[in-house]
This record gives C-alpha cells, structure tokens and sequence, in this order.
C-alpha cells in the first residue's frame, strides 16, 4: 500500500513537472517574454544531456567526470556541419555539411557514442576514485584539442550564423525550438525508462550494487557498463547539439571540466537515479542561476555554498524531498 | 568410472613466501557433497577464489564439465555452469529477491543485451524466478527488497540463484555461517534434496552439518589436503585428529 | 644550437614536473591516509598565490610573501578541513566530488570578491633573478632552476617527514590501516587535520612559486590541479614515489611533446600544417601517455595497498 502511494506520488510530482515546463514557454510566448522560452528550452537540454549521464551514474553507479566532452562533441558536430553547409567546402570523403537537424542528431549520436566507447573501454577497466579522474582527463584531452585545433575556431568557437533547419517547422521562433528540445527530452526520458526495466537495465544496476554478485551469474560487468557508457554518451552529445543551435554558438567551454561538474550537479539536485532527477535538478539549477543572478553578481559563491548544503544534509535532492526514498522493484 | 564434474589437479598458488595452495587435488562427483574442511587460515577461501576464477592459480589444473577452465574469468564459468554462494552473502541489495533470481534467470538465458522490453512484464522470468523462490522457500518473502531479508534469507536468495543458473556444481562457501540452530537444520535438509540437482562442493565449519551431508570429506591444512575420504575414514584418520579434528570429535 | 633548446626545453619540463609534484603529493597524501578525492586542491594552490602576491607587494618582500603562502594555504587547509571535508571521510567519492565542486565555486567567487577580476602580479625576487649559461651558449633563469631545486628539497623532506619522523610512522599507519591507527591511542582527527593543511601547504607553496612565472588569477589552479589528476593516476594514487616519477613524466612528456613533435612532423608535412598537427597532439599526448599505462596497468605504475 506505502509503496503504491510512494510510486504514484512520484509519477504526480513528474508529471507536474512535465506539464510545468511545457506550460511556462506558452504563457511566456503569449506574453511576449521570449526569454523565458529561451530559459526554459536551456532547462530541456540541459535535462536532456543529464539524462544522458544519469544512465551512467544513476543507473550504473559509473562517476563519470568527463562527460563535458560528450556534450562539446555534439556541440561541435552541429557546428562544423552546419559551417561546412554555410561555406560549401567538402567535409571528409567529400561529403559535404548539412543545416538539417535531425541528419546532424544522428551524427552527433553516432560520433558522441563512439567517443563514449574509446574513453568507455580503457576507462572502465579502472574504478572508483581511478575512474572519475580518467574520465575528467579524457575530457581535458578532447578540451585541449578544440583550442589547440584553429580549423574550428580554436579558443574563439564557431559561430551558426542560422540556426539549423527541421522540416516543416521555423525553429528560428523561440517557442518552435523550445517544442522541438521538449519533445526530444520527453523521448529520452522514455528511453531511460525503458533501459531502467529493461533486462539491460537491470544488469546493469546489479552492477553498481553488487559487481561480483553480478559476474558470478555469468554476466560480464564490463561489457554490459561499456554499452551503458556509450548510450550515455550518445545521449549526452544529442544535448549538446541542441545546446550549439540554441546559443548558434560552440566553444571550448561546453567541453570544460565545470560542465561536466555542472551535470552531475544537476543529477544530485534533483534526485540520483530517478527518471525525472535531471530534469528536476536543471529546474532548480537554471532558476537559481536566474534567481541569484539577479541578486548578486557573486551568484556562483551562493550557488556553491547551496550545493555544499544539499550534499551535506540533504543527498535525496529535491526529488528525494518531495517524493521519499528511490524505489528499484 | 564416472568422470568428476570438478577435477583440481596439483593446484598451486604462493603469497609472496606464503604457499596458501601447496598442490592441492580434488574431484567432485555427480551426486556427491564433497565437504572442504579445514582450521581458518588453512587456505579454503584462497582454494575457493581459485576455483570461481577471482584469483590465477600460479600451476595447476582445474577442468569443469569437461573443460580446462583455469584461463577463464568469473563470468565465464559461471556461464558454463559453477553455481556459487559466498561467506557473507553476495546479493543486489537494492533489488527485491525476485529480481535477484531474475538476473539469474536472464544471464541464463544469455540475453542481458534487451533494452527495451520491462523485466516486470516478462512472463518468461518472473514465473522460472518464482520457481526458483518457491523451491528455497521465499515466495512469501520475494518482493521484499533483498537489504531487508534476515541473514538466512539471503543464504536462501543465494540458493534460489544458482538453482536458476542451471548449475552443474555449487560451490557454497560456508552456508551455515551466522544460521541459528534452527536454520542450520532446515538448510541441512534443504541441501541434502539439493544434491540430486547437481553435485556440492561444501566449505564449511559447522561439523554436524558436514558430518550429516557428506559424501567425503577432505581436510585442508596450511594450503594442502591432508586426507581425503568417507565421514568414518575421516573420523578414523589419526593425522587429521591431531591436525584439526581433535577439539571437535 | 638545437641541442642547446632541447636542454632548455627539458628543464623547463622538470620545473613544471616539480610543480605537478608539489601538487600531487598533497593529493595522492590526502587520498592515501583519508581516501579523499580533493577537487579543491586548485584552490589551494590559489590561495597560496594570492597570498605571496598580496603579502610581497604590502612588505615589498617575496620571502615573506612565501612564508605567507605557506601560512595561508595550510590555514585555508585546515579551515576547509574541520568545516567541511571532515563530514565526507565517510561517504562515497560522488558526495566527495560534489562537495569539493562546490569549494571550488566558493573560493573562486570569494577571491574575485575580495581581491577583484585584475590579475596580480608577482616579481622575481632580485635574488634569483637573471640568468645563468647553459651549455650550448643559451641562458636559463636562476628563478627557474630554483624551482626546481626548491622542488627536490621539499621530495627530499617528505621522504625524510614520512619515512623518519613520529607524524610520517602515523600518516604510514593511515595508509595502511585505518582501524588500527586509531587502536594506537592516535588522534585521528587531529591527524587528518594536520595531513589535510600540510596537503594545502604544499599546493600554496606551488602555488606562490608560479605566481612569479605567470600572473595571479581566478582559475590558475584548475589546470594544474587536473594535470596533477593525471599524474597520481599515472603514479598509482596513494603513492608518493609514483607521484614524484608520474609528475616528472608528465612534465617533461608536455614540454617536450610541444617541443618536438611540430619539428619532427615538419619533415613529413608543411610547417604550418607540422605546427597545427603537432600542437594539437602535442596537447594531447601526456593524455595518450596516461591511456597507455592505464591499459598495461589499471592501478598506475605504483599502486597502493588499498585505493
């Protein structure tokens, strides 16, 4: 009975969200406050590139500090597709760019992916405290690389001068783009809710709790966290592709290291593991960045010392404060 | 002459100076529980992990189910079949008991790489896992998170593992640990019926248990097996008295 | 004259392995004896260079501003320490990065708010400034070399802290068992205090050294601090002597990779493609070192008893 209650109280609490987020850009559009939509299409990608990560950390136990080159990479494929369309010069093989979206998502998720399974394959041979600083330097490699590489921008980025295409759709408007970033987060949160069920989702889980328990079934604790890696990281550049249309602007700085800090940030604050744990935690972390920023140039000071407290007192984050404790079946 | 499922052949592993295995041999036969014995500190966990795959013997031979299995890893060999528990019991806590034996259950059927159909919706698993849970006696007690089962509960999770594995030998590193008078009995019992399925290698302390289950009995000590064979023999051999079995017989 | 270069390259790569070194000692010593992951450490060493710099410019002494580095990190160190990192020894690594992410947002904003968005700048001391000749006819700064001089010192004295002294017997007894160190009537509390602010002291230390090499700014710590990560992962984290070789690697693999590798690529290619390549892998490449001796041996070149 506790924990029917616990369950729908938390699928309420999601939905609430959900329809929140979809229904502040329409208010704002109405009203004529694009910044708003603008703010609220940020929250989306940035759940949407959490949501990544949380298949790794919430789901595999994988502390993945390096996921910023995940994003940046994606971020940079929109980039440099959509300047190669712009300028016409022939990319690799004598393909050529493209403006179209969804063409750039599929090579974003592709090429992220791959990344995801190199950087995957020799880190997961190490763990704990090992794992989260090769990630982080992995991420650094690729972060020195963008500067140090001047055919792209180097330490200056890559303007899109027009925001990639979508058939039948503007996505210039604010409020298009906005629908188009929402329905793709909704599809990954579909996608993690899946995985988490699935048979894949459950070895890998029994992973992060019990890795041994897990091999002595016969299942290999490796492969099955390098796939989770991979999706991750696919999952992950798809956001920072959208990230790179919304801004019209790639940089170095989505592959930092405080990016990939940023995201597991977002995944604490709104509750680790849980389906709607980034999306919460973007939320939170998007409107206090708004919020304090408005108050005080020293926003980042307060924002530590926020998150200071929420790791010290209070590690369910605002999903575990308002739903009670993760359920796993 | 029944080939042994489990044949060890002159097993050997070193620590530095320390020999924890000293050309170690042992068989286990179809049928049989084959009990480990031995005082702590004797190298039974040290043979244990050199069995499972978790430590590389230095020399030796170990051939499972017809196979030379001494290069594989954990996964490996529990693919082809070596059931196992563990001394303090090995379990995802998080999950309930019926999604542990269904974990079991998918690694058997070799299809963990599924990403799309829900676990809790699959027939197939649910009902071979519930199986499982009614033949070590949880079905009650199957959708209670594994963290909040009683110790011997969790021995009986272990169990229901294996069992769904399909094992073709359990290695069960010493069941009766921290069991109350009670437990010890009802699991003696259990693994007395539990032989048919497949044969045991039995490490374990509690000497009732070992003397009630055991087909043969082979005693470890400082890293060698100092006598191999029936309860009596054992009971009879002056080298074993001395060695361990004196302050028990 | 090329021979002369490389020579300078090189010792340009020890300086700046002796620097890693500092950094990673306290690192892979914090690691070691409480089995925390410090992402705060650039700060430290932030704090340290804003003290020198602020300390030499009021007293018009670098020595003095030194001492205060020193004073200033190991008290920042220990601050951090009995406020926050004290309630993390016991929690998992994730709550650890989190925790000290958060430190870094803090220190960074609070020193901009206290000492502004401008950079300061640090003099050589008139000591060590100028020259000296190097074989081949180049020069070498003195105040380099005494870097790394400075740096062997301070090897040399923790060889001797840790291998000879009361605190080093603790902070070894730490490392290898946690349990028993406090069965010896040691204070564990006072003892990680005292690991966490000499940690500090020597990131404050590096960091008051380079501030006279660079300016003094917001930031300066994080790349070091990540290259010092590399490191202690190559070197086996919790270990000392793996920190010392890992940090000269490192060092001197990035100085000359940057160094040599445009000049060899050059005589495949064009030298504005030779440079851009060879930059950008050149960038790359102590990251490769790392993948490589991470594939051979996970646990780095010398790998601790527990980690």
């Amino acid at each position: 009975m506790r924990e029917i209650m616990i369950v729908t109280r938390e699928s309420l609490i999601n939905l609430i969200l959900a329809a929140v987020l979809l229904a502040v850009p329409f208010a704002a559009d109405a009203f004529g406050q694009p910044f708003y939509v603008t703010l609220a299409t940020r929250i989306a990608i940035l759940a949407l590139a959490a949501t990544g990560l949380n298949l790794a950390l919430g789901l595999g136990g994988l502390v993945s500090f390096g996921h910023a080159a995940f994003f940046g990479i994606g971020g940079y494929v929109a980039g440099i597709l959509a300047a190669h369309a712009f300028s016409g010069d022939p990319l690799l093989f004598g393909l050529s760019g493209t403006k179209q979206m969804w063409v750039i998502w599929i090579v974003a998720v592709i090429i992220s992916g791959l990344v995801g399974l190199a950087i995957g394959a020799i880190s997961l041979r190490t763990s704990g405290v090992y794992f989260i600083m090769i990630t982080l330097a992995f991420a650094q490699m690729v972060y020195y690389f963008a500067i140090s590489w001047p055919a792209y921008g180097g330490e200056d980025g890559l303007s899109i001068l027009v925001r990639n295409q979508f058939p039948g759709v503007n996505t210039m408007r604010p409020l298009t783009f906005f629908l188009i970033c929402y329905v793709v987060l909704l599809l990954a949160l579909a996608l993690f809710a899946l995985i988490r069920a699935s048979r894949f989702g459950t070895a890998l889980q029994a992973a992060r709790q019990n890795e041994v328990r897990v091999a002595t079934v016969g299942i290999q604790p490796y492969r099955i966290r390098l796939t989770g890696f991979a999706i991750s990281a696919a999952v992950t550049g798809l956001a920072g592709a959208l990230f790179a249309d919304l801004n019209r602007f790639v940089s170095p700085s989505m592959l930092s290291w405080h990016m990939s800090g940023e995201l597991i940030v977002l995944i604490i604050l709104g509750g680790t593991g849980r389906l709607f744990g980034p999306l919460a935690g973007a939320a939170l972390y998007v409107i206090f960045e708004y919020a304090l920023g408005g108050l005080t140039e020293r926003w980042q000071f307060f924002l530590g010392l926020i998150l200071l407290v929420v790791v010290l007192f209070a590690r369910g984050g605002l999903l575990g404060l308002l739903a009670g404790k993760a359920k796993h079946g | 002459m029944v080939e042994p499922v489990l044949q060890i052949s002159n097993l050997a592993k070193n620590f530095g100076a320390l020999r924890a295995t000293d050309g170690v041999t042992l068989d286990l036969r179809p049928g049989e529980i084959h009990a480990l014995i031995g005082p702590n500190g004797a190298g039974k966990s040290t043979l244990i992990h050199q069995i499972c795959g978790t430590l590389r013997q230095d020399s030796g031979t170990i051939r499972f189910a017809g196979q030379d299995i001494g290069s594989l890893g954990v996964a490996q060999r529990a693919q082809l079949g070596l059931g196992r528990t563990f001394q303090v019991s090995s379990i995802a806590p998080d999950f309930s008991g019926l999604r542990n034996v269904m974990l079991a259950v998918q690694a058997k059927q070799g299809s963990s790489f599924r990403f799309f159909k829900p676990v809790m919706r699959d027939r197939s698993l649910i009902d071979t896992a519930m199986a499982m849970l009614e033949r070590v006696g949880l079905t009650a007690r199957a959708r209670i998170p594994a963290a909040e089962l009683s110790h011997g509960e969790r021995r009986q999770l272990e169990i229901a593992m294996a069992l769904a594995l399909g094992s073709k030998a359990f290695l069960l590193d010493e069941p009766m640990a921290g069991m109350g008078p009670e437990g010890s009995k009802s699991l003696t019992r259990f693994l007395d019926t539990l032989r048919h399925e497949a044969p045991i290698l039995l490490v374990e302390h509690d000497m009732d248990a070992v003397f009630a289950l055991a087909d043969r009995i082979s005693v470890l000590v400082y890293g060698r097996i100092i006598a191999t064979g029936t309860v009596e023999e054992i009971r009879r051999d002056p080298t074993v008295r001395t060695a361990y079995l004196g302050d028990h017989a | 004259m090329t021979l002369a270069l490389a020579l300078e390259q090189l010792l340009n790569g020890l300086q700046l392995g002796v620097m890693l070194f500092l950094m990673a000692a306290g690192l892979t010593l914090i690691f070691g004896v409480m089995g925390l992951i410090n992402l705060a450490h650039g700060s430290l060493y932030m704090v340290g260079a804003f003290a020198c710099a602020t300390v030499a410019a009021w007293t018009g002494s670098f020595w003095i501003g030194l001492i205060a580095s020193l004073a200033a990190a190991a008290a920042a160190g220990a601050v951090v320490e009995l406020a926050v990192i004290r309630r993390l020894y016991d929690r998992d690594h994730l709550d650890q990065v989190l925790a000290t992410f958060a430190l870094i947002l803090m220190f960074s904003e609070g020193t901009r708010w206290l000492f502004g968005s401008f950079p300061l700048y640090l003099d050589i001391p008139p000591l060590l400034q100028g020259a000296v000749a190097l074989p081949g006819g180049t020069e070498y700064p003195v105040y380099r070399l005494a870097i790394i001089l400075a740096g062997a010192i301070v090897a040399f004295g923790l060889y001797l802290l840790i291998s000879r002294t009361r605190l080093g017997m603790r902070i070894r007894a730490g490392e290898s068992d946690r349990e028993m160190i406090g069965a010896l009537g040691v204070d564990i509390r006072t003892l990680y205090t005292v690991v966490f602010a000499l940690g500090a002291a020597l990131a404050g230390l590096a960091g008051a050294m380079v501030g006279a090499l660079q300016s003094v700014q917001v930031g300066m710590g994080e790349p070091v601090l990540i290259l010092a990560f590399v490191v202690i992962v190559i070197g086996g984290i919790g270990s000392i002597k793996g920190a010392l070789l890992g940090a000269l690697l490192v060092g001197v693999t990035d100085t000359m990779g940057r160094f040599l590798l445009p000049k060899i690529l050059a005589l495949f290619v064009a030298p504005a493609q030779a440079g851009m390549i060879g930059g950008a892998a050149a960038s790359m490449l102590i990251y490769i070192v790392m993948a490589v001796i991470l594939a051979v041996k996970p646990r780095g070149l010398f790998p601790a008893a527990h980690a």
